[in-house]
């Protein structure tokens, strides 16, 4: 048999199977070649960034460390480390202080460094922990209301309004 | 200003004008925030998405410089006029393609954009047209000023800004500069200069963005670091590197001036050829035609056309443009016939003359 793409013999023969049907392919050996590195090329930053980590934390976690590590939670916005390892988006910005240690070597990973160097906001850099609280109690109300838990949810509304004053910029 | 108002235009970065424009299409340069008192996107509730694109909106408006920006529910468009924003650059993909509350706001002149709600709560994106990343950061970083005066971003004293995905993190800015590389890819020198890109770090994409193949040869570099290094500093890295791509490609398509001038205009003539002449054509095949075209009018092979006429056919030929301007929905066989009587208007109009092959 003849390879589909030029004259020389098919060597290699392979079923692809991602589309809706199987799809049978007979190549010589560079056109496999040529074939089998584009399907291997990934095709998004955020899957490339999940394997570095998931790789990462192979050579230093044994299995079972990994699943606890996974169940790990963020107490702000409930984002676990198995999500995330998952997406590779984050949830809060308190995951950058939560997760800080494993977040650490991936990002000493894409960027060669761990400290920013450029610009910061102009008003100066207050703490943030308000506003953290801020994504909490928030979420804190929606699951009130859900649950028809009005009073709660009328304290929490008073609570979020009273911070939301106090951390208003200016 | 709406939608129809600006299909009929050409857009900032298709202007064709400025530094390095027979090769250098466009700079850009996108800064990424998020609220601090928000969950990011992925752990929004519809209120929160809500809530963000409110105070976004209120801060927007509120800010009197920008009297006349365009401000567009995305969630509310048709799909159509998503597409069409995408095509020009306005809005990406993920942006269109995403569901809930999110936004855009845009400048008249398509200077900038604000996108809200996209993977981060803000993405401002300025472009100008050519070479001119100073100018952009300029002014991105003025924009970024004004939000911040009344909106807290996230932001940490070590991480710097801080952004739903750890590859942005830092300075949350991505730096991307579109050339047009014709002559690299028919020497096949392409694939070498982009790897020797990829060893200092830089990202090379299609048209575009993430994914997109290299359309009709323009190529997006942008940096891939966004920590440890200053907004400054990653704009000159990408600043120098670019006047050597442009000579490469210069260098490229003077050997094939030199070493097959035959070859060479006969690609170029073919191209403007069908262009004029067919009555059906796709996407793809248009943008690969206009290509040729373009490097052919910039090496002085077609004297009759200008390169801002061919930059508007590149966006016009796009199926949402295409849509938008024809003012009907079209399926892909109406388009391809639509697009070819939109190339034939507008590319035999410049002579005044049935046949403009024959005018050559």
């Amino acid at each position: 048999m003849k390879c589909q793409q030029c004259e020389k013999p098919a060597t290699f023969h392979i079923t692809e199977l991602a589309g809706d049907l199987p799809e049978e392919l007979h190549l010589c050996e560079d056109h496999a070649r040529v074939y089998l590195m584009q399907a291997d090329e990934p095709e998004e930053i955020a899957p490339s960034i999940a394997g570095a980590l998931a790789q990462h934390l192979k050579i230093s976690q044994t299995a079972e460390e990994l699943s606890e590590l996974d169940k790990r939670c963020c107490p702000v916005c409930e984002l676990t480390f198995f999500e995330f390892r998952n997406a590779g988006r984050l949830g809060c910005p308190h995951d950058y202080i939560f997760f800080g240690e494993e977040l650490e070597p991936l990002i000493q990973n894409i960027h060669g460094a761990a400290t920013h160097t450029g610009k910061k906001p102009r008003r100066g850099t207050p703490g943030t922990d308000g506003q953290t609280e801020l994504i909490r109690l928030r979420r804190e109300l929606e699951s009130a209301v859900e649950r028809e838990e009005y009073e709660q949810a009328s304290e929490l509304r008073d609570e979020i309004k009273k911070l939301e004053q106090e951390n208003e910029p200016g | 200003m709406n939608l129809e108002e600006l299909a009929q235009k050409c857009g900032e970065w298709l202007r064709g004008s400025g530094p390095e424009s027979d090769i250098v299409i466009s700079s850009r340069i996108r800064l990424a925030r998020n609220f601090a008192d928000f969950p990011f996107i992925r752990k929004c509730s519809e209120q929160d998405r809500a809530a963000v694109e409110g105070q976004l909106r209120a801060a927007i408006e509120g800010e009197k410089s920008w009297n006349n920006l365009t401000y567009i529910d995305v969630d509310k468009l048709p799909e159509v006029d998503q597409q069409f924003l995408v095509e020009r650059q306005l809005i990406s993909r993920e942006h269109a393609d995403a569901s809930g509350a999110r936004a855009v706001a845009i400048d008249p002149d398509e200077q900038f954009s604000l996108m809200i709600n996209e993977e981060d709560h803000l993405r401002i994106q300025v472009m100008k047209s050519g070479l001119d990343l100073p100018a952009a950061w300029k002014q991105v970083d003025q924009i970024d000023d004004l939000l911040e005066k009344t909106i807290t971003f996230a932001f940490h004293s070590s991480l710097g800004y801080l952004t739903a995905c750890p590859t942005n993190v830092g300075t949350g800015m991505r730096v991307s500069v579109m050339l047009h590389l014709p002559a690299l890819v028919i020497t096949r020198q392409i694939d070498k200069v982009l790897r020797s890109l990829q060893k200092i770090s830089l990202a090379v994409r299609g048209l575009y963005g993430e994914g997109s193949q290299a359309m009709g040869d323009f190529y997006q570099i942008s940096n891939q670091i966004t920590l440890g290094r200053s907004e400054e500093d990653l704009i000159t890295q990408i600043n120098e590197v670019i006047p050597v791509m442009i000579d490469y490609e210069r260098k490229a398509r003077q050997f094939l001036v030199n070493e097959s001038h035959e070859d060479l205009h006969d690609r170029v003539s073919r191209a403007y050829g069908i262009l004029c002449t067919a009555k059906t054509i796709s996407s793809e095949e248009t943008m690969h035609l206009l290509s040729s075209l373009r490097m052919g009018i910039n090496l002085g092979l077609i004297d009759n056309l200008e390169i801002p006429v061919i930059n508007k056919l590149f966006i016009h030929t796009q199926p949402a443009h295409l849509q938008k301007l024809r003012g009907m929905l079209l399926d892909t066989a109406d388009r391809n016939a639509e697009r070819a009587h939109y190339l034939q208007q507008h590319l035999q109009k410049r002579d005044g003359d049935d046949d403009p092959v024959e005018n050559n």
